[in-house]
């Protein structure tokens, strides 16, 4: 069977879009690799609800579509006038579609530093995730440090989650709480929530102020906290003891599909790679449409905004509301104001030591980095081939961003023919064709 | 001015180098990318004498081979002579196998089906038996690239050797019929002579001066696997068919079982063979074809994940054999490309005897096979 | 359903139902359950989401699971090394 669409990823953006496609009338088939519907945003714990507007959507969208969880799509590939998703469930199986719509979300982008790889020290979407999908606080005592809007609802989720906030290290200067940005899209409520949450419990927050070395033998023990010049470059340390770390310097979006496709991508006012779509959210290759992170980081209303839009303009719709074109147009503003506010800035360089790792899976250090430079490796995908950062399990998914800022060069769009580990047994089988 | 301008900072590129400035050139490589950046960024590693026929190739493959084996020597890039180990499922293809490995005259021994176990215990039963290489070896084609390069550099002087990345050569310069410099993105550069070592990329190189090189690209993909905590293959592995494979001359989709663990930690897995121009398309079915291909002759694989896959151009020229030596047409040009799927194999030897050629020595094999103005008009184009 | 064990090295571990392995781990103090492979580091979560591969767990004997991922069964028998 041919479904009309097929969408990838069920955070808001794929399930707006999948909805609204299906309303339409459109056959629709919806795969996600987690148990649950919601990605990053709308993430809930098992036999929780999630919030009440993605509850109702979710809903719906289980009654007019089939929605495949737990399934990782590891490539989609085209044949004559339809694609085929191959994804990986308890087998292997294939979801035929006549058009594609890339909702695939965005992971954490940290930076390393000494001592990141100890365990207790995680990403602050990982925390979140932790704390959101598992009810698991990441510590007792816990630091959040990085750059951008998000580390506040993290800190005070774990805050109000009981856990001991020891402080919120915000690297960028500028905006204090009170001018946060999260005030000027009038959501003034929200910001006051978290600040207050934290206010409440004595959490201190520091702009220019930034975890630069994480401490310990077998867990996190301590982080360094350094006060930062506008560069990032360190004016003084103090030891701050802790037992968790949530850390990370915004996202980055996750579009190696559309790049196995052949989508043609563009950099983020920021320089990170993402698909460029046109006004209905088309992308360069014909049938494949993508909505959400991938086509530039941005929040999930951003994201439910673009995803509704797609699926209009999947649907056929002769012309997408005026209503939502403007919505999507200042929530797009808002973002690049947002990365223009929290830029990551070429000082965290100065906090690596020869041996800091890069390469988490492959262990590769600075000076392996370093050496394979002066070899000739004058892009971040020549130091790959030479010291092997990247080539790991995680295909370079950590260590992309620090090392092309260590190459010099903004992030390059991610070649991976293979998206998600696939046993050898079962990608020599032929897929079921269940669906 | 330098003696000699290379073209193409991938293996072969590297090797002219190396042995130029050994031989007492001045040496330029320029690239338009980094180092190793072509498709000795995109293949395997393998050097191999178990596959070639006898004839050039295979003199070439022999001496290359020992020639890896005195550079590993300086260190720097991992080189393991692990051995090949050529399996046949059945009987008369075993025949053959050993039929081809008496003419060769490579050191070899003839493995029985029974005694397969002894070289790699994880092997399918039911093999008819193969034929142990243990000549056949395995490098890390990019670090040796580079490490070529700054061992021929320090060795000689870095006045002697220099590198120059994200150079793109754009057209030559002449003296009356001979070469005598190139013409780049960064201005033009003298030299006595210009050696085109630009891989796949060498008949379009070879275009800039008004020649014809029908060198085309021959796509392959590699699978990857998850690393493994013990190795689990010991030799490089693969299926008689991989011989023929690498000998045809089908546009069509070609693949056989090259399987072979590497020191840190993951297996790779090939062989896939189409014509398909510079399209780098995932192709799921070549994927899955090579899958089935390892997990049937190594069934302990189906539980190994594939981590990630990625594939390049194998610089074909249309009867296998490299382009080496001077270009009758274009004096003061010399060729070094179109070394196909053996080039990481073949590019010390390539570098030895182009570097004899360069400094006026007569060549310690007979290059009239590999001349660069060897094709017929038809394969000309 | 309610909670239940799993076994992490012969040890009860509770688990919650639909809780990850690796969530339950973190919850009952256990944050490293894996050495790398070149330098012997410690490893756990990091990511929390199955990007960065960090928190591979051998479960029920099958090696290299995403502890972050896979959903903890009542009996999982977990091995760190
Ligand atoms: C899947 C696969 C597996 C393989 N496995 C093996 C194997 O196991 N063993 C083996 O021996 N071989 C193998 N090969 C083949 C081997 O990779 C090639 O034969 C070899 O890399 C060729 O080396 P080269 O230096 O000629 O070309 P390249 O490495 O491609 O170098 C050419 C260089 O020239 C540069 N260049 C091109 N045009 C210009 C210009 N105008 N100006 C400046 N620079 C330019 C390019 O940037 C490039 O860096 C494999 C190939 C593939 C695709
Ligand atoms: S914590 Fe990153 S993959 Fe599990």
């Amino acid at each position: 069977m041919i479904h009309d669409l097929a969408v990838i990823g069920g955070g808001p953006a794929g399930v707006a879009g999948a909805l609204t496609a299906a309303l339409a009338g459109l056959r629709v088939v919806l795969l996600d690799g987690g148990p649950r519907l919601g990605g990053q945003y709308f993430r809930h714990a098992h036999g929780a609800e999630p919030e009440p507007r993605f509850a109702r959507q979710s809903h719906a969208l289980r009654q007019r579509a089939e929605v495949l969880l737990k399934h990782q799509v590891w490539a989609v590939s085209r044949e004559d006038d339809a694609f085929t998703v191959h994804a990986h469930g308890t087998a292997r199986a294939e979801v035929r579609a006549r058009r594609v719509l890339i909702a695939t979300g965005a992971h954490d982008r940290p930076l390393p530093f000494p001592g990141w790889d100890l365990p207790g020290v995680l990403t602050a979407g990982g925390a979140q995730a932790l704390l959101k999908g598992e009810r698991v606080p990441a510590g007792r005592r816990i630091a959040v440090a990085g750059t951008g809007p998000f580390l506040l609802p993290v800190a005070a989720g774990l805050a109000r989650a009981g856990a001991e906030v020891a402080g919120v290290f915000e690297a960028s200067g500028g905006l204090g709480l009170a001018r946060h940005p999260v005030m000027a899209l009038g959501k003034a409520g929200e910001a006051a929530g978290y600040a207050w949450a934290l206010a409440a419990r004595r959490v201190p927050y520091r702009r220019n102020h930034a975890v630069i070395a994480a401490h310990g033998e077998h867990e996190l023990r301590a982080v360094t906290v350094a006060r930062l010049d506008r560069d990032w470059n360190v004016l003084g340390t103090e030891e701050l003891e802790c037992d968790a770390l949530a850390v990370g310097y915004g996202f980055v979006p996750q579009i190696e599909l559309a790049v196995q496709l052949g989508c043609l991508t563009r950099q983020d006012a920021d320089g990170t790679p993402v698909v460029d779509v046109d006004a209905r959210q088309r992308t360069s290759v014909p049938g494949v449409w993508a909505a959400g992170e991938p086509t530039g980081v941005g929040g999930w209303e951003l994201s439910e905004t673009e995803g509704r839009i797609a699926g209009l303009a999947l649907a056929g719709a002769g012309e997408v509301p005026g209503l939502l074109l403007r919505r999507r147009a200042r929530l797009r503003a808002f973002a690049a104001a947002l990365q223009g506010a929290y830029p990551v800035r070429p000082g965290w360089q100065s906090w690596l030591t020869p041996d800091t790792l890069i390469c988490r899976c492959e262990e590769v250090p600075l000076a392996r980095v370093r050496e394979a430079q002066e070899l000739g490796a004058t892009d971040a995908r020549s130091i790959k081939l030479l010291a092997r950062p990247g080539m790991g399990w995680c295909q370079g998914r950590m260590c992309g961003y620090a090392l092309a800022c260590l190459a010099g060069e903004p992030q390059q769009p991610p070649r991976r023919p293979i998206a998600q580990p696939i046993s050898l047994g079962a990608l020599a089988e032929p897929p079921q064709k269940e669906h | 001015m330098s003696d000699v301008i290379v073209i193409g900072a991938g293996v072969v590129g590297a090797a002219c180098a190396y042995y130029a400035a050994r031989a007492g050139l001045d040496v330029t490589v320029v690239d338009r990318g980094p180092v190793a950046s072509g498709t000795t960024g995109s293949g395997e590693g393998n050097v191999l004498v178990s596959d070639k026929e006898p004839g050039p190739e295979l003199d070439l493959a022999l001496l290359s081979n020992r020639l890896w084996r005195e550079l590993a020597e300086h260190g720097g890039f991992e080189f393991e002579a692990k051995g090949g180990l050529v399996v046949a499922e059945t009987a008369g293809v075993l025949r053959q196998l050993t039929e081809l490995a008496a003419k060769q005259g490579v050191e070899h021994t003839a493995v029985p089906g029974e005694a397969l176990g002894g070289y790699e215990p994880h092997l399918a039963p039911g093999l008819a038996g193969g034929v142990h290489y243990p000549q056949d070896a395995q490098v890390q084609p990019m670090l040796a690239a580079a490490r070529l390069i700054k061992l021929g550099a320090d060795s000689y002087g870095h006045g002697t050797l220099h590198l120059r990345t994200g150079v793109t050569v754009t057209g030559f310069l002449r003296s009356g019929e001979r070469v005598n410099g190139v013409r780049t993105s960064h201005g033009d550069i003298l030299g006595g002579a210009v050696v085109n070592a630009a891989g796949t990329w060498g008949g379009e190189v070879a275009a800039l001066a008004g020649v014809h090189l029908p060198v085309l690209p021959r796509r392959g993909f590699i699978l990857v696997t998850e690393p493994l905590r013990e190795p689990l293959i010991r030799h490089k592995v693969y299926t008689a068919a991989y011989v023929t494979n690498v000998a045809s001359d089908a546009e069509g989709l070609e693949t056989s079982a090259v399987v072979e663990g590497t020191p840190a930690g993951p297996v790779l897995i090939g062989a896939s063979r189409e014509r398909v121009g510079f399209d780098r398309t995932t192709s799921v079915p070549v994927l899955s074809r090579l899958a089935a291909q390892a997990v049937e002759l190594f069934p302990a694989l189906r539980e190994v994940r594939a981590i990630r896959a990625y594939c390049g151009f194998r610089p074909y020229c249309p009867d296998h054999l490299p382009v080496i030596g001077e270009d009758p047409r274009a004096p003061g040009l010399y060729h070094a490309c179109g070394h196909e799927g053996a080039g990481i194999g073949l590019a010390p030897a390539t570098g030895y005897l182009l570097a004899q050629l360069l400094a006026g020595q007569r060549p310690g094999l007979d290059l009239h096979p590999f001349r660069p103005d060897r094709f017929t008009r038809e394969e000309n184009g | 359903m309610e909670r239940f064990d799993i076994s992490v090295d012969g040890r009860a571990v509770p688990a919650e139902p639909g809780q990850t392995i690796g969530a339950a781990l973190h919850a009952a103090g256990v944050r490293s359950w894996r050495s790398t492979r070149f330098g012997g580091r410690p490893r756990g979560l990091f990511c929390g989401i199955g990007v960065c591969f960090d928190c591979l767990v051998e479960v029920n004997g099958r090696p290299a699971e995403r502890a972050c991922q896979l959903e903890a069964r009542p009996g999982d028998e977990v091995s760190t090394s």
